[in-house]
């Protein structure tokens, strides 16, 4: 599974792929620490735009990567999530941990 | 078409990760005719999923073994069963609490159980340690009226 990714001085923002299990958190893990460490991010964006399904392996990975940061004094952010992710984040008390970003309302 | 008599199905495959992939795919199929609404699938998909991970991760550790799924449908009632043989939990009453993990090195969430019962409406657990366990889940669709 290859995840695309984009990353700014300091900055990555990980587009999350359609379905987050075990697998894919697995590979999201170590690949996104893989960046973190080479390119020194301190900021990282999870970009749930892609994202239909996650279950509860995926909040584990999340919360790890925002562990990780934290220690290095970095944030995490997520954005795009659907109606869907937001519900799993809602329940798993993630928002406490990683900010989410307010979509825009579009009548 | 929905069938007032019940309806079975079940799936028996190696525990490898990429088979949590299959296993929602297989029963959100089966389901497929009942015409559920999209939040009503995607709640029995995690459920699933975090049963069959469970069975995979926590039950055979990584050795390969076999899980069993099995679903049922009979008007709006949704049950799916899933099974394994490998070590079993030693407290259930524990496993079931939200953020509770035996492996939080390996960043376990311990959301698994608590998703369940977010999910589903009724969740069995019978385990034996050395033996296996067994998770039972029960929902009930919201189905459209028809005539």
């Amino acid at each position: 599974m290859e995840f695309e990714y984009e990353t700014k001085t300091g900055s990555l923002r990980v587009y999350t792929p359609r379905e987050i299990d075990e697998c894919a958190a697995s590979e999201l893990r170590s690949e996104v620490d893989m960046l973190i460490d080479n390119y020194q991010i301190r900021r990282l964006i999870f970009d749930f735009m892609n994202t239909e399904f996650m279950d509860s392996s995926g909040i584990g990975m999340l919360i790890g990567r925002s562990r990780k940061m934290g220690y290095s004094g970095g944030c995490v952010e997520a954005d795009h999530l659907n109606e869907r992710v937001q519900k799993i984040f809602t329940l798993a008390g993630l928002p406490k941990l990683i900010s989410v970003v307010k979509e825009e309302v579009y009548d | 078409m929905i069938r007032q008599q019940a309806q079975e199905m079940s799936l028996r495959f190696d525990s490898y990760p990429e088979n949590e992939q299959f296993a929602r795919m297989a029963v959100s199929a089966f389901l497929m005719d009942l015409n559920p609404m999209v939040d009503e699938m995607a709640d029995i998909k995690t459920a699933v999923s975090e049963a069959v991970t469970n069975a995979i991760l926590h039950g055979y550790e990584g050795v390969i073994g076999q899980v069993y799924l099995a679903c049922k449908k009979q008007g709006a009632d949704v049950e799916v069963t899933i099974t394994d043989y490998g070590k079993g939990i030693d407290d259930i009453e524990k496993a079931r609490e939200p953020f509770f993990t035996t492996r939080p090195e390996a960043e376990r969430s311990g959301m698994g159980f608590a998703f369940m019962e977010a999910f589903m409406d009724e969740v069995h657990i019978a385990s034996t340690p050395g033996r296996g366990t067994c998770v039972k889940m029960k929902k009930r669709l919201q189905l459209p009226v028809r005539e």
